[in-house]
């Protein structure tokens, strides 16, 4: 199997104020064609350095890209125009934002907002689709997040709805133009632990059923364990450990893994009330 | 659940907006001022006297029935010349507002979006144009060119948009930070598109406030201007020429300064409560 997103020797560093600081040593990681995909690190360790480059959001400067490929469906992203890159965002590959609460604008409804990013999609991707046909994607798409009425979704203002039905919502928004790499950083984080229980399994099995890839960017390995079948553990700006999330969780090799599995509350023993 | 939809936002907000009574009063005297002004020669008493009538066996005829307000030092019913007179004020404050706010307002959101340069030039203009008061600005105006109305809007205007550009601007840098921005911008959207229907439409809110407030305002440095004499020329009514022109015959002759100044003093309280009450239902703090 071929990976659909290859990520080779990525080498990143920011300069400010005459000092230069690697973030990125030679990341390498590959996402397969339908696969789900961990990365999991502590704040600071690159994690979303990588994702932005993979996203091309990482402003330059100050950010420098030294080394390194960005392999996506064939092609290199470092090295392609930049109208073709603008072009795949939010289309081929898309991303799930992580704060449901500053991702939406407060002003518009949510189909309004959700018809103009798929009005914008459309126009790149030189499809013509009416403004019924845009209204029916999206409400096909809010039903696809388990929304049970998707047409009083459509009309809300954001602050009529839940934080879960908001990040719900921004799902949707990822899914809007049929992307094949769904790119999720952390989403659920400003949820309860049940919400985002719940939003993690709609991901998973949203992105089995449509079989899409994603790489979920995480520091959280409960998460891990929910989403991906394979794992990427960062530190530092360099992958220390990878491989299957279920012998990775059993046998870490490296101590930092350990610590990292170590670091995972848990809920053991006796509580005194 | 009753269907929370169902219940439309506007009717919401009017609901709030009419349980605060100042605000209420507020919108009250804005629009019983503009209809006043606006129906001015079908409603007041002596439409005449608008112009250069004279009639000297009515001179300085204090308040009655047949002279509400009064008449001045060429026997002129001068509720007949306030209400007149409440058009050049709120003439004034439409076009110094309607330069000045689009105007400002876009000069805020590039400062605020664009940053560098941009930001550097615009902001120092601002800097440079608050540290001049409009009344002297207006005086310099009116000292090169000729007293005029047209020259002392134009003057007003050109120095009031930057408090509008500062108020967007502080704005903007808190919008263009958040998520569905950076969404907008990852998609590719046009610069005019983030500009105008991602970040505007919040900051309508709190322009709205500003405006409201900043009518009272305007129509107080006009009316100064027009007591200095800067202002619209006689005999056309003004409610500032006509507090200058009765202040010469206080104490004896009040009515002819007092009534006009307590005109002006009515109109700009007027928008003032009107702009407290839609901060109050906005609840935007930022503004002034």
């Amino acid at each position: 199997m071929t990976a659909l997103l290859s990520v080779q020797g990525l080498s990143v560093s920011f300069s400010t104020y005459g000092r230069t600081a690697e973030v990125l040593k030679g990341v390498s990681l590959d996402v397969p064609q339908g696969a789900q995909v961990a990365l999991v690190g502590e704040s600071g360790s690159g994690k979303s350095v990588t994702m932005k480059a993979i996203m091309g959001l990482l402003p330059q400067p100050p950010a420098r890209i030294h080394a390194g490929k960005i392999m996506f469906d064939g092609r290199d992203l470092l090295t392609l125009p930049e109208r073709e890159r603008v072009a795949l965002r939010g289309t081929a590959m898309s991303m799930v934002f992580q704060d449901p609460m500053s991702s939406l604008n407060p002003v518009w409804t949510i189909e309004d907002q959700l018809t103009t990013i798929l009005k914008y999609a459309d126009r790149r991707l030189g499809r013509d689709r009416d403004r019924r046909g845009r209204r029916a994607r999206v409400i096909e798409v809010l039903s696809q997040v388990r929304m049970r009425d998707p047409e009083r979704v459509a009309q809300s203002f954001p602050i009529m709805l839940s934080g879960g039905m908001r990040q719900r919502v921004l799902i949707a928004m990822a899914l809007l133009s049929e992307p094949r790499l769904l790119i999720a950083d952390e989403p659920g984080t400003a949820l309860d632990v049940t919400t985002q229980a719940q939003i993690l399994k709609l991901l998973r099995d949203l992105v089995e059923a449509q079989g899409l890839a994603l790489l979920m960017i995480t520091h959280n390995l409960g998460v891990v364990r929910e989403t991906s079948n394979y794992v990427y553990v960062m530190n530092k700006g360099e992958i220390v450990e990878e491989g299957p999330t279920a012998g990775l969780f059993a046998e870490p090799r490296q101590q930092y893994t350990r610590d990292l599995i170590a670091a995972v509350p848990r809920l053991t023993g006796r509580v005194a009330l | 659940m009753s269907d929370l939809t169902a219940l439309s936002n506007s009717y919401q907000n009017w609901y709030r907006f009419s349980r605060n009574p100042t605000a209420v009063i507020g919108l009250i005297i804005v629009v019983v001022s503009i209809l006043a002004a606006i129906l001015a020669p079908h409603i007041t008493p002596y439409p005449d006297h608008a112009g250069a009538f004279v009639d000297f066996r009515n001179r300085h005829q204090p308040p009655s029935w047949d002279h509400w307000f009064g008449t001045d030092n060429v026997g002129r019913d001068i509720l007949t010349r306030v209400i007149f007179g409440l058009r050049v004020s709120l003439l004034l404050a439409f076009v110094v507002l309607i330069i000045a706010v689009p105007f400002g307002t876009i000069m805020g959101l590039l400062a605020g979006y664009f940053g560098g340069w941009t930001e550097i030039v615009i902001m120092r203009l601002t800097d440079i144009a608050l540290a001049l008061p409009p009344l002297i600005m207006a005086l310099a105006v009116a000292a090169v060119l000729e007293p005029s109305l047209m020259n002392a809007m134009l003057a007003i205007a050109s120095l009031w948009w930057t408090w509008h550009t500062r108020l967007v601007y502080s704005m903007v840098r808190q919008i263009r930070a958040l998520e569905y921005v950076e969404a907008a911008e990852t998609l590719g959207a046009s610069k005019f598109h983030i500009l105008f229907r991602e970040i505007l439409p919040n900051c309508v809110s709190a322009i709205a406030v500003k405006t409201s407030l900043d009518a009272g305002f305007v129509i107080l440095v006009g009316a100064s201007l027009s007591f200095l004499g800067l202002g619209i020329q006689p005999p056309t009514p003004d409610l500032g020429t006509m507090v200058a022109d009765g202040a010469q015959g206080l104490p004896d002759y009040w009515w002819e300064s007092m009534l006009p100044g307590v005109s002006i003093l009515f109109v700009a309280l007027g928008f003032n409560l009107l702009g407290d009450g839609l901060r109050d239902l906005f609840d935007v703090e930022d503004v002034r």
